[in-house]
């Protein structure tokens, strides 16, 4: 095991400064332990530096001659970095590869934003490969003015640009059964964020007249599932936009190229891909997928309805599952928080399960229903911990547990899980999800 | 009248016209309320092929009418190998049975034990039905095969039929099952010291 070598001034026993940049300064402290650390002696046991004292550094061959040229025509990651992809979960083998989901890799990313090559997916009859020049979204119903739009009568209009989280109402399920040892990446990764660029709905609607009786519209995509899911005109007016773009470029197409709606903060399944049609009516249409899906079972045998809002979530992306820990003495913890209810405000971290918590520090700008960075410094002695974050978001709502969570809604609920993780580290370094 | 002409105008005008409204446009600002003019009107016979949803009162339903013996006869050629015969034991969403099962700790969530709306069963069967070939289904064939669903969830007689008139009354088991979202239902609570470990 490497040994570990405490940086000038700092010393594993005492109260430590962890990051220059937390405010106030010199607030931030070292989680510390697992198991009880005490001064010299625990310092001592953490010794050594991570790269071989007195090794010269070479000058590589990358160094000693050109490399590639310029006009790659559309730039590719490291192959260095191949294993950092979308994956199906682990274990799972979708009877139907056209109506699956892959996740996105959350403990191989960094910052909030989410590469467009790893936005998770969800299909439910596979990716169209859908011609911008023939796609049209149509506004009709209870409107003034039917209207059909093409891509090029959106681009005319003014452009909208926000960053926003996307999640699947099914994400993290399967903490709804007994802990499996699986990453974050498959536990947690229906979970993205983008900058996303188009019209706002309201934009829209203003062009069609809003008849006084419409109070929802149907919201319908393009492709084989042509999946509907019905809206209340009151997001639609309120922050609901009509996106061609996300991170710069137009829309991938598994996420809805050329066209999806975004509902900022909802869940995922809402904000319809390859969307070609807005329906404006008085009640909601009750459609597959929000009747038989994407309700929530409940022990007496009823089922909550219309569960839009993602509720306060986060989790701890580093350390995490199947992870190992490679030495002991300095770890960075890291994970992601947000809320469909608005913004972060704080995020907490516990190494012992639960009974002692500390704030972490949040990456800015905290963002309106973004991803929020959070980071916290840990001394890891070597003993056994359990890692866990707890979010509060702008309206005070505070992560529950997983126990609440059961208590409240059983295990029959399959979607809106938002339980605060646990991840065991064990004195060999492995990284587990457990449930304690 | 705004002062964005609608397209067909726009076209009229030429390209310097064109600019000139466009100009006109960009200096309205969509808050005012006023349209910018953009986009194509459209009725409803240029909509008809994509204006299929079907509503929970069964606003939408075609002309025609299907019966159970049609319905099983298409299940068995273009359902029965993702949904297995009878509607269970498929690789795909089981169709039939669980009724009674919702409050139970093993749930089985089919059309019968759990779909509020007949009017749903149709409108997706339309759009989306059968997987390999979605939209395929005359309106016929898709009443039939509702009505076949709704007959081996013991909701239709053997002999029935289903039609714009019959499918919305049709009483799904579940149907006062749902209510609106009436989260929080978990108040999660900030300890920061000895606190009460668990997850």
């Amino acid at each position: 095991m490497p040994p570990y070598l405490p940086p000038p001034g700092l010393d594993a026993g005492a109260d430590l400064i962890a990051d220059k940049n937390a405010k106030p300064p010199g607030r931030r402290r070292f989680l510390q332990g697992g198991a009880a650390l005490a001064g010299g002696a625990a310092a001592a046991t953490l010794a050594g530096p991570a790269r071989a004292a007195g090794e010269a550094l070479p000058v590589p061959a990358w160094t000693r001659s050109q490399g590639r040229p310029v006009a790659n025509p559309y730039g590719q990651p490291s192959g260095f970095e191949g294993r950092v992809i979308r994956r199906v979960r682990e274990g799972a083998q979708p009877p139907f590869p056209t109506a699956a989901s892959s996740l996105t890799p959350l403990a191989d990313i960094f910052g909030t934003i989410t590469p467009n090559g790893l936005v998770f997916e969800r299909h439910h009859a596979g990716i169209p490969d859908i011609d911008p020049e023939q796609h049209r979204l149509v506004i009709h119903g209870l409107v003034e003015r039917p209207l059909s739009f093409s891509l090029n009568d959106l681009l005319r209009f003014p452009a909208v640009s926000r960053v926003h989280f996307l999640e699947c109402a099914g994400n993290s399920g399967s903490e709804w059964r007994p802990a499996r040892k699986l990453t974050v990446q498959s536990l947690h990764g229906l979970l993205s964020c983008c900058e996303w660029t188009g019209v706002s709905l309201g934009t829209l609607l203003q062009e069609v007249g809003v008849a006084p009786e419409a109070k929802w519209l149907l919201a319908e995509g393009a492709d084989a599932a042509a999946m509907t899911r019905s809206v209340p005109l009151d997001k639609a007016l309120d922050d609901a936009l009509i996106v061609y773009a996300q991170n710069g470029e137009m829309l991938r197409p598994e996420q809805g190229y050329p066209l999806r709606l975004l509902l900022p903060g909802w869940e995922g399944n809402i904000s319809v891909k390859w969307l070609r049609r807005l329906k404006l009516g008085t009640a909601p249409w009750q459609s597959r997928q929000e009747t038989s899906k994407y309700t929530d079972l409940l022990p007496d045998g009823t089922s909550r309805q219309f569960s839009f809002v993602l509720d306060v979530k986060s989790v701890i992306t580093g350390p995490s599952g199947g992870q190992t820990l490679k030495s002991r003495g300095r770890q960075q913890i890291t994970g992601l928080a947000w809320s469909g209810h608005g913004r972060i405000r704080r995020v907490d971290v516990s190494i012992d399960g639960g009974r002692n918590w500390e704030e972490a520090v949040l990456q800015t700008p905290v963002l309106d229903r973004a991803l929020t960075r959070f980071s916290l410094p840990w001394l890891w002695d070597g003993g056994p911990a359990v890692l866990q974050s707890r979010a509060v978001d702008s309206h005070g709502n505070v992560q529950p547990t997983r126990s609440q969570l059961i208590a409240a809604r059983g295990t029959e609920s399959a979607y809106h899980y938002n339980g605060i993780q646990s991840w065991q580290v064990l004195p060999s370094g492995e990284v587990h999800n457990v449930h304690v | 009248m705004s002062m964005c002409e609608r397209k067909p105008l726009v076209a009229l005008l030429g390209a310097l016209a064109l600019v000139s409204v466009l100009s006109a446009c960009h200096s309205a600002p969509t808050r005012s309320g006023q349209p910018l003019g953009l986009g194509t009107p459209i009725d409803a016979a240029q909509l008809a092929a994509w204006d299929i949803d079907i509503d929970a009162d069964g606003r939408g339903l075609p002309p025609g009418s299907g019966t159970v013996a049609a319905g099983q006869r298409i299940y068995e050629t273009r359902c029965i190998a993702c949904h297995g015969a009878g509607g269970q034991n498929g690789i795909a969403d089981r169709l039939a049975g669980g009724q009674g099962s919702l409050a139970t700790k093993t749930p089985v969530r089919t059309v019968g034990s759990f779909w509020p709306y007949a009017t749903t069963l149709f409108d997706y069967v339309r759009r989306a039905m059968p997987f390999d070939s979605p939209q395929s289904l005359a309106p016929d064939e898709v009443y039939a095969v509702s009505a076949y669903v709704l007959h081996i969830n013991g909701l239709l007689p053997a002999d029935g039929r289903l039609d714009a008139a019959s499918l919305p009354r049709i009483v799904m088991p579940n149907r006062d099952g749902f209510k609106v979202d009436d989260r929080p239902d978990v108040v999660g609570t900030r300890c920061m010291k000895d606190c009460a470990p668990g997850s």
